[in-house]
């Protein structure tokens, strides 16, 4: 399949010559930097999703909100398309540019604003790294609760338009969970402040709405994060499993005793082996699964909770439990789940991440249906799962340089997201829909789900300039892509090409 | 073991209810146990009462997520939870036993612990709606993690039944802290505000301050040692846990007193947030200051200008006549909200301006 804008199934797309475009732009905000020759545009070709490649009409770089209202003032009327990108880390191509359309790149928004550390709040751009914010906040004792793995790149912008979450949610929260104001620009130019310094706001939760809106309701210009405490002591606990199923039954045992960790992450064997051969983090490689098990908090309440989670640990099978003894052993037993992905990519050519979250209690269903799955289409597949919160990392080795593998990857893909949405989950946890998942949305909702979807979208964008063909598919699109599923696993006219 | 609840799925009655009531272009008065009926302006139209629509649908412990039908009694969803050690941490009130679950997420109310534990709305992980056209949609899911599509059931929960008819739930539920303190200090307003911030600051398990009465209500949950050590630090004299009970449900003597009540939410204490200006009459805080409970005669003109001057806004839980409840919109947000009734609702039939005139 093809991940390109298709206008068939997408809707259609005002054509627009490129440099008439930058022509009455330069001359409507003759100081916005804008970048039109094909050398400049390559590099904005794609984000995290970089399998994915299309050069964007014109590249927008503004460092102001007037640049900003002005450039979408005119594409409003124009009826040209924008695509609002921050650091370009997505994994679903939700910043994948559109050939007709402007790329409108909030990275020079880079500026922390005010930290306010008595009230606990940051106000920053939207072009401010995810990391640079708990820095800024780490000399007074604070910190930004959400963590991406790309934290070190991505943008608070993009956590905004994404909800990004990270290995601490089941105890922290999303980005929804994590802030209180977002300031935006309509398509029509206008500024709008959605929530406040407050707990709360009159009117609907807009805050809400847009937070993972994915860039189709709006820009964002400014965001308002909650500053937490750091908690003065985190411990980290590594159990080894000679059984999968095993493994989820603890994890099942700690929630069941009241215990809410910090982070609780299970990796498979393939995933160990590779991560071991990669950092040396001290996993033992002949472990069939291994959960990581932060507990953080006072000091005495994470001593309370080691002891009772390690008896838990033990009750549940686990073959050793390890708990790191001090600062440096816990890092490498971090280290050794955070380079998981690249550590993947040094035993496979190529991989494929998924992002499915399902109930807890179906792990092993859907553990044992990815083994058989994998087996089906003859591709290797490491699991790497946030197992406090039921998101899912399967990762799929395959290399794009052999006829016809790349293509069995996604239809894997998209196979595993199914199945997790079989049992009642979703298709992604935390990386959002973007273009990688449009089709699979029509498995998770139905047409009338789908059109309230539109509804919201019209209420914002009536026209859809903003971020068109992400996040939510056409009805148009879900009834072709539901007509190939009839028959799952025997597609009419398999030599065909798949969008 | 759990008491047995009433539990059935009236859906289809509901749902025929709102096709009818779609063609007729008829106004539904959407209700619960109508103990938020106060709040809110009148709603003139027919009444969709989603009492019969109760019951758990599903409750696994271990998931930490409950799945009930909007019409299940707030007070049987705690009962529930307290039956397997756990609770839904932001506390909505009971009202007698009277609130609902489903009207809880409409009016998105939360109780004492909502600024360390968060509002109503950070627990809805799903939700089934009944829409204008008459489609039983389903939005989110019983899983901790969804980011696909639109966060619909987010934007359900204080929307007051105006944009569609909330008919199940699902909601991310937590185990109940190990232990739990709490304390009353003799205080004045300032320097409880003051003491607050410093016990942010400090990390300390605080989850709950109330200023009231010159004195200082504070709640402490966590493990047994690190309550104990907070206890300690903090001092005061023991207070009872009904406390919270009693300043959730409204049953405090402050809400007894004379003048129309008003709910004054504003920013956290800090350095640079500004804090608000005396409010005229009699002034109780809530949510470690963050939000403050008003009881006054003065104009709503003036109590909204205080509030919004300080970043923040007002409600008025007994308005008198010609007084709106909720505190006016910012003209673009306004809009937006006019644009996303009208593609929600078209016809206006879900509780036509309970909240404000024309949505």
């Amino acid at each position: 399949m093809s991940y390109e804008y298709d206008e068939k199934l997408d809707g259609a797309l005002v054509s627009h010559d490129r440099a008439s475009v930058a022509a009455a732009l330069r001359r409507l905000v003759p100081d916005l930097q804008l970048l039109d020759s094909r050398e400049e545009l390559r590099p904005f070709e794609c984000d995290g999703l970089s399998a994915y490649r299309t050069t964007p009409l014109l590249v927008a770089l503004p460092e102001r909100i007037e640049q900003v209202q002005a450039l979408l003032k005119y594409a409003h009327e124009q009826q040209i398309p924008v695509v609002a990108r921050g650091a370009g880390t997505g994994l679903s191509g939700g910043a994948m540019p559109l050939e007709k359309g402007i790329l409108l790149v909030m990275a020079r928004f880079n500026r922390i604003l005010d930290i306010d550390a008595d009230a606990g709040i940051a106000r920053v751009q939207p072009g401010v790294r995810n990391l640079a914010i708990s820095h800024a906040a780490a000399p007074y004792g604070l910190y930004y609760a959400p963590d991406p793995s790309s934290q070190i790149a991505c943008s608070i912008g993009g956590n905004v338009a994404e909800n990004a979450g990270g290995v601490h949610c089941l105890k922290y929260g999303l980005t929804v969970h994590n802030i209180l104001r977002v300031e935006m620009v309509t398509i029509e130019g206008e500024r709008v402040t959605l929530g406040s310094e407050a707990l709360d706001s009159p009117g609907f939760d807009l805050l809400a709405l847009f937070t993972g809106s994915e860039g189709m309701l709006g820009v964002v210009t400014e965001v308002t994060v909650k500053l937490l405490t750091k908690p003065p002591s985190a411990k980290v606990l590594l159990a080894s499993f000679d059984d999968v199923e095993k493994a989820g039954g603890a994890v099942a045992k700690i929630i069941g005793a009241g215990v809410i960790p910090g982070g609780l992450e299970m990796m498979d064997n393939l995933a160990i082996r590779a991560v071991e051969d990669f950092v040396k983090a001290g996993y033992p490689v002949d472990a069939e699964a291994i959960l990581l098990c932060e507990l953080d908090g006072a000091e005495t309440d994470v001593d309370e909770d080691i002891a009772c989670v390690e008896g838990l640990l033990r009750e549940a099978g686990a073959t050793e439990v390890r708990v790191a003894q001090d600062e440096a052993q816990r890092q490498r037993f971090w280290a050794g789940r955070k380079n998981a992905f690249p550590a993947v990519g040094r035993i496979s050519p190529d991989y494929y991440c998924m992002d499915g979250t399902i109930p807890r209690r179906e792990l092993p269903r859907v553990l044992k249906g990815i083994a058989q799955l994998s087996t089906e289409y003859g591709l290797r597949v490491a699991n790497v799962f946030h197992a406090g919160d039921g998101n899912m990392h399967p990762l799929i080795l395959f290399d794009a340089n052999l006829p016809g593998e790349m293509d069995r990857a996604e239809a894997l893909g998209g196979r595993i997201l199914e199945l997790c949405v079989e049992v009642g989950g979703s298709i992604t946890g935390e990386h959002g829909v973007g273009r990688e998942k449009i089709n699979q949305m029509c498995s998770q909702f139905n047409s009338d789900e789908l059109t309230v979807f539109h509804a919201v979208k019209a209420a914002f964008d009536a026209q859809g300039l903003l971020n068109p063909g992400k996040n939510v598919p056409t009805l148009h699109r879900c009834a072709e892509f539901g007509s190939m599923h009839v028959h799952r696993g025997a597609l009419p006219f398999p030599e065909l090409e798949r969008f | 073991m759990q008491r047995e609840f009433e539990t059935a799925d009236v859906s289809p009655a509901l749902i025929e209810q709102v096709r009818a009531a779609a063609a007729r272009r008829m106004p539904l008065r959407i209700r619960g146990g109508d103990s938020k009926a106060a709040l809110g302006r009148p709603v003139e139209g027919e009444t969709l009462d989603l009492r019969a629509h109760r019951g758990v649908v599903h409750y696994d412990p271990t998931e930490l997520v409950i799945t009930l039908r909007a019409g299940t009694p707030v007070a049987e969803l705690d009962a529930v939870l307290e039956a397997a050690g756990q609770m839904l941490p932001c506390e909505p009130p009971a009202f007698d036993g009277a609130a609902t679950i489903g009207g809880a997420v409409a009016s998105g109310l939360s109780g004492p612990r909502r600024p360390w534990a968060g509002a109503l709305r950070d627990y809805v992980l799903g939700c089934r709606v009944i829409t204008s056209e008459g489609k039983y949609v389903r939005f989110g899911g019983e899983v901790m993690k969804n980011v696909a599509g639109f966060d619909v059931s987010r934007l359900m929960a204080g929307s007051f039944g105006c944009l569609g008819v909330i008919a199940e739930v699902s909601l991310k539920v937590l185990p109940k802290p190990r232990a739990q303190r709490s304390l009353r200090i003799v205080a004045s307003a300032t320097d409880a505000l003051a003491r607050i911030v410093a016990w942010r600051r400090e990390g300390l398990p605080v989850s709950g301050a109330c200023h009231v009465d010159d004195a200082l209500h504070v709640r402490l949950e966590g493990g047994v040692s690190s309550v104990e050590s907070a206890a300690r630090s903090i001092g005061g004299d023991e207070l009872h846990a009904s406390f919270w009970t009693e300043l959730r449900e409204q049953r405090l003597p402050f809400f007894a007193g004379p003048g129309s009540l008003w709910r004054v939410s504003v920013p956290n204490a800090g350095s640079t947030g500004a804090q608000p200006a005396a409010l005229p009459g009699a002034t109780m805080l809530d949510w470690g200051g963050a939000q403050r409970w008003l009881k006054s005669d003065a104009s709503a003109a003036e109590i909204r200008r205080i509030a919004q001057a300080a970043g923040g806004h007002a409600t008025c839980f007994t308005p008198a006549a010609g007084v709106e409840p909720f505190h006016p919109l910012a003209a673009p947000v306004l809009r937006l909200h006019r644009q996303l009734k009208q593609q929600l609702d078209p016809h206006g039939i879900f509780n036509p301006g309970r909240m404000y005139a024309d949505l």
